[in-house]
Formats: C-alpha cells, structure tokens, sequence
C-alpha cells in the first residue's frame, strides 16, 4: 500500500460491531438524494413525460422485486415485509393517476410531480405521534428516490471489482446483503449500533465492521487507504505507512491469538482443578447461530424473544412464534436454549405505546404480561410446543416479587393443560428461571428460589436500579458503575441465595462477558456465564487457565475492597499480570 | 350515495397488511370509495392514502361509498372491518 503525501491522517472512533482488522480501499457508497427540478413543458411533451414516469415505476418495481428475493433468503420472511409494501405503493393505479392528472393540468415535468405528490403523504405520515409512522416515512421517501433516479436514469452502484472496504452513511438490510455477494473487507458506517442488522450480519460473515463513526461517509474518497479494527472501534483514514505497518502487525498478532482461542474451541470451560463452568451465549437472530456454534458455545443462555417484535407491526402469533423457537431448539440441540419471554417497555419496543413519565419504573418485561395474560399463553404455549426434545428453558424477565412468579407458573400450569387437552406434545418438566435484575428481587432472592429453577443475574439492569443511575443520562453515566462494590456485594448475595436453595445461578448480563470480571464471578460460584458470541472464546480460555481455589482467593480479596477504583484496579492488575496476551475487546461495551 | 361509519378492532391498526387487504376489496368494486379520519379525506383505492391515515385501534372512520355498486362495495368493506382483518 503506497502512503498518499497528500492527505491527512484522520482517525475516528465508532462502535465496534464485529471482530477483525482490514485495511484496504474505500468504497464509497452514496445513496444520493436526486434533486428535482421544476420544469414547465409543452402540451405536446405531456405523453412523452408520462410514458417516462411510467418506465421508471417499471424499473423501480423490477430493482425492488431483486432486493425482495435476496432479502427473503438473506433476513426472513417477516423482515422482507417492508419491502413488498414499496412495491405496492408502486403498483397504486390511484398514485399513477393523480400523477398523470397533475403532469396534464399543470404541465409540469414528471420528476417534480412525484417529488411534490409523495412528498405530501410523507408530510402526513411526519405528523403521526408515533415511530411506526415516521419509519414508514422514511420507507416511503426512500421509494420516491428510487423513482426519481430512475427517471433521471442513473444506477445505484453496489457492485466493485476488488476488494474493499464499504463506507456508508448507514446500510439496511438490503444493502448489507447486496454487498455481501462482493468481496467485502469491512464495513465503516456513520450510524448504527451492535444490534443494527448490518451489524448481525457481519458479524455472521465474519466481516469486521466499525459503526456509528458520525460523518466519515462524507470525509472519504473512493480509492482512500482505510483502516478499520472492529476490536477497539478505531478507524484510520488515509494511515501513514508506519501506522499500516503497526496495523498489519496488530492484525496477525490478533489472527494468532484467535488461532489460539478456536484451538479451545471444544473443549469445556472448566478450571484447572476441575470446577466445572456452564458458558454460553446470549442470541436474538436466527442468522447468529453458525457463528455461535463457530465459537464453540455450549448453549444459550439468553434467547432474547423480543427480537421478532423488530419491524413488525404486531405480536407473532402463537404459531409464528412456535416456528421460531423450534428452529432455534432444533439447532442448538443437545444443548440447551434458554428463551426469555417478552422483556419489553423500558427503552424497548412496547406493544401498545403509551406515555411513561419513568418507563424503567414502569410497565414492563413480565409486568405487562401478567396483564395481557392472552399473548403470555400465546408466548409459553409457542415456547413449551418446542421444548419437546427436551432442551428448551423458559425465564421471566423483570420480576420484583414472588408473586410474579406463583401468578406466571399458574399461567404456565393452564398452557400446558390446554395442550394437554388438545393431545399436543411437550416437555412436562421444564425448567423455568427468574431473571434477576430488580434489587427487590436480588434481597428476596432466597424466596424466589424456591419457586424456580434457576436464577440468570440481569446485571445490567441491576446496576442501575441498585445505584439509581440512569446509563443512558450522559450527567450520571459515569456513575454507572458494575463493578461497584454494592453491585459485587448483591451478586455474591444472590449466588449464595440460590445455591441454599440447591438451584444453580447464572448471569447474561454484560459483566459476564467482561474479561476483567471473570475470575471474580468464578470465585464468586457462578454456575453459568451466558455471553455475547464474540467474547465467549476469551472468556473460556481466562476459565481453563485458573484454579477454582484461587479464583475463591480473589473474590475474598476483592469483597474487602471498598470503593470502584480499588477493585477495577486490583482486577486490571491481576489480569496484566496472569493474561499478558489478553485483548480486551470492547463489544460487550 | 352510502355513508358508513366503522371502528378499527384489530390491535395493530391499519397497518401494511390490513391496507392492501383494503384496498383489494375496494378495487373490486366500480364505486368511488372515500375514507374520512380528522379532517382528512383519502381515496380507499390507494395504497399510499390508506398507509398514511395511521389509523389506530379503537379509531372510527366514515366511509363513503359512490356508484352503481355503493351497496355491494359497502357491505364487503365494512364485513373487513367487522372482522378486524381476520388479525384480531
């Protein structure tokens, strides 16, 4: 790679989306907006403006009909929904004749026509109070482009001969998947987050992707020299040959470790002295499981099923959601999958919208179900129909009191009766947990015990109730703090609640996915780290190279500390010190 | 000329699904067919118009049916309504 004298070295910082350095070309990738302009024309012109528009509603219809076929392959079914709406909209004779009808009386060209009639209904669908709306919005904007490029005939560019790295102002779906059939070194987007689609499947692909870096889409140039390290997030524009030298370094120095970490890949996460470890993986999309199996996960320990309520305008239906969870039971056999009903309300997406002046203090994760009792036999009917091979789990989410639990398990009772009566098969004996997460349910845990059979420490959310800290208030994010000794203190707490009721206790909030965090969980008796794909190698090499006396050591050690700093400090020491090679990356962030 | 006014059942409103449900309805018939909803009138042959209307559950609508089959158009439209899209 030759350095460019000319240009300035620019580094951004985005979230890391997917594992991997690449450094290579830009590939811009502009979906630029087409101007319009107003044009007067001649009555004799009228016919030959109309038979344009018309072609072009012909090629818009044949570009989305691909994208729609690749789509159903690529992302399912339900997902693709949106894109057939687009066609729709595009086969609307009532559309097409108030356009022909404007392009005749006001003898305008076709291109502004459009623009100025869509744009109408956009304005309306802006106006609705609700994000549903404004996404449709966005889609129906997106097909008034589409129209538009098509008149003025020029081609959206998804294709490269060689290999490069894409940069975009944000990908959708069906861009990600159009790019994926090129050789893609990585992907470098302004918006975005780890969840994003593009993100997903990137990470399935195993192509590195850096996201949310702002503006970078409009400083780059096709043919830039680009670095992109989906470890830290650290993106390099135009790097000086030192810095490509240090990266390719970086690069082999990872791909060796990574050699390293797939060498444990089937092995199991047990300590030296042999106390055995149960890890597993936390999944939302159907498209995670290869890479989950990739990294030698024995399990999930987290289904998020709130996951199918994405881009969809109502609750799966009982058979919907029984689709589902057979698949991913049926692919995750022998082991087990544990599938979390609906948590949502929060900051995620809630059925029904209504205003919440504190909606983490509101109506959310079990508590709405508990009230839409339907859609919750709907959900524990769908999931126990799956759990006939026996390896299907079900937790509640955001319990904060017993009550909670004795008014599901009667609701679970009742699903299995009506499947009962109707001769369907299920697992009679499985397994229900409780997420702990609310600090009423982290003290009473010894009381939810005993109705359960195994508690999943949610510690994100137990951070912030416990500290009171909302993390995404930028004014007390800081405070935010899991390794605070409160937070240490209720997990030990927690742990030992459960083990006296002879239950096991797991954990598939971030901090089980934190390198820093494991030997201290371990000490601390944690049966079962679920965690995101990417981490779970590391986190079960830091597992097989300790000692479970030792780790008890360190937690003893640790729980005499009395303040945030001393721990992170103690754990960081240790880890320097034991995991020299350690990389920490931060996706679980 | 026939005036009809319906509540919205299903849960999720007329979203995608139930609109183009809608307008198929709709198409079969010669008739004009309006719909009206806060101060807004669209023509419930159009896919784009009925998408935009954002009606949710429990909205009323007036419908307005007009032409030589008013009748037949009315009643197939409504019965949609009545079964709240088969998606109740």
């Amino acid at each position: 790679m030759i350095e460019d004298r000319h240009k300035p070295e620019i580094i951004f910082k985005g979230i890391p989306a997917a594992p991997g350095i690449s450094i290579g070309k830009v590939f811009l990738y502009v979906k630029d907006i087409p101007t319009t302009v107003e044009k007067v024309i001649r009555p004799e012109e009228v016919e030959n403006e109309i038979q344009k528009l018309k072609d072009a509603l012909k090629r818009s219809e044949k570009e989305l009909q691909k994208i729609l076929s690749f789509a159903q392959e690529k992302i399912g079914e339900g997902k693709s929904k949106i894109l057939e709406a687009q066609i729709m909209i595009l086969r609307d004779q009532f559309l097409l004749k108030s356009f022909e009808k404007r392009i005749r009386s006001e003898l305008r060209n076709a291109e502004y026509i459009v623009s100025d009639e869509i744009g109408k209904y956009e304005k309306m669908m802006l106006m609705a109070q609700d994000d549903y709306m404004h996404e449709r919005a966005h889609d129906v904007d997106d097909l008034k482009n589409r129209i538009i490029r098509n008149m003025q005939q020029t081609k959206l560019i998804s294709k490269f001969d060689e290999a490069a790295i894409v940069v975009a102002h944000n990908l959708t779906p069906a861009d990600t998947v159009i790019f994926s059939r090129n050789t893609v070194l990585g992907y470098a987007t302004d918006r975005g987050g780890i969840t994003s689609h593009a993100a997903i499947l990137s990470r399935a692909l195993k192509i590195p992707a850096v996201l949310g870096l702002g503006d970078i889409s409009r400083r780059v140039s096709n043919g830039d020299t680009i670095i992109i390290d989906g470890y830290s997030g650290i993106v390099i524009l135009n790097p000086s040959l030192e810095q490509q030298t240090k990266y390719q370094a970086k690069k082999e120095k990872y791909l060796q470790h990574e050699a390293k970490l797939a060498q444990i890949k089937n092995l199991p996460a047990v300590t030296i002295d042999n106390h055995k470890i149960e890890l597993s993986a936390n999944i939302e999309f159907e498209e995670e499981i290869e890479y989950l199996h990739m990294q030698g996960s024995q399990g999930v320990g987290l289904f998020r099923s709130e996951s199918m309520l994405i881009n969809r305008e109502s609750i799966p239906t009982e058979e919907e959601q029984y689709q589902v969870y057979k698949l991913f039971a049926e692919r995750i056999y022998p082991n087990r999958i544990i599938i979390r009903t609906f948590d949502v309300g929060g900051d995620k997406i809630a059925p029904n919208t209504i205003e919440e002046a504190n909606p983490f203090l509101g109506w959310r994760g079990i508590r709405i179900f508990l009230d839409h009792k339907d859609l919750f036999l709907d959900q524990l009917r769908a999931i126990l129909r799956a759990s006939t091979r026996k390896n299907v789990a079900i937790m509640f989410p955001m319990v904060s009191t017993v009550e909670e639990i004795l008014e599901a398990k009667k609701i679970l009772e009742k699903a299995k009766s009506q499947l009962k009566a109707k001769k369907i098969k299920f697992d009679p004996n499985i397994k229900i947990g409780a997420m702990i997460e609310v600090p009423s349910a982290a003290v009473a845990a010894d009381i939810i015990a005993q109705e359960v059979d195994f508690l999943s420490i949610g510690t994100n959310d137990l951070t912030q109730y416990l500290l009171a800290v909302d993390r995404g208030n930028n004014v007390v994010s800081s405070l935010y703090q899991e390794f605070h000794p409160s937070v240490i203190r209720t997990i030990k707490y927690i742990i030992e609640a459960g083990h006296k009721g002879n239950k096991w206790v797991g954990m598939c909030g971030e901090l089980a996915g934190n390198p820093l965090a494991t030997v201290l969980l371990v000490g601390l008796g944690l049966d079962e780290f679920s965690v995101i794909p990417t981490i779970l190698p590391e986190i079960k090499r830091i597992i097989r190279a300790i000692k479970y006396s030792d780790a008890k050591l360190l937690a003893s050690e640790v729980l005499k500390l009395t303040t945030t700093e001393e721990i992170l400090r103690f754990l960081k020491t240790y880890l320097q010190k034991n995991f020299k090679d350690i990389i920490i990356n931060n996706n679980n962030k | 000329m026939v005036e009809v006014e319906v509540v919205i059942k299903n849960k999720a409103g007329l979203h995608t699904r139930p609109a183009a449900n809608l307008v198929k309805t709709a198409a079969k018939f010669k008739s004009d067919f309006f719909i009206y909803k806060d101060g807004f009138e669209i023509n419930g042959k159009s896919i784009i118009g009925v998408m935009t209307l954002a009606a949710e559950q429990g909205a009323k609508l007036l419908l307005r049916f007009d032409g030589e089959d008013e009748q037949e158009a009315a009643r197939a439209v409504c019965e949609l309504f009545e079964r709240g899209f088969d998606e109740v």
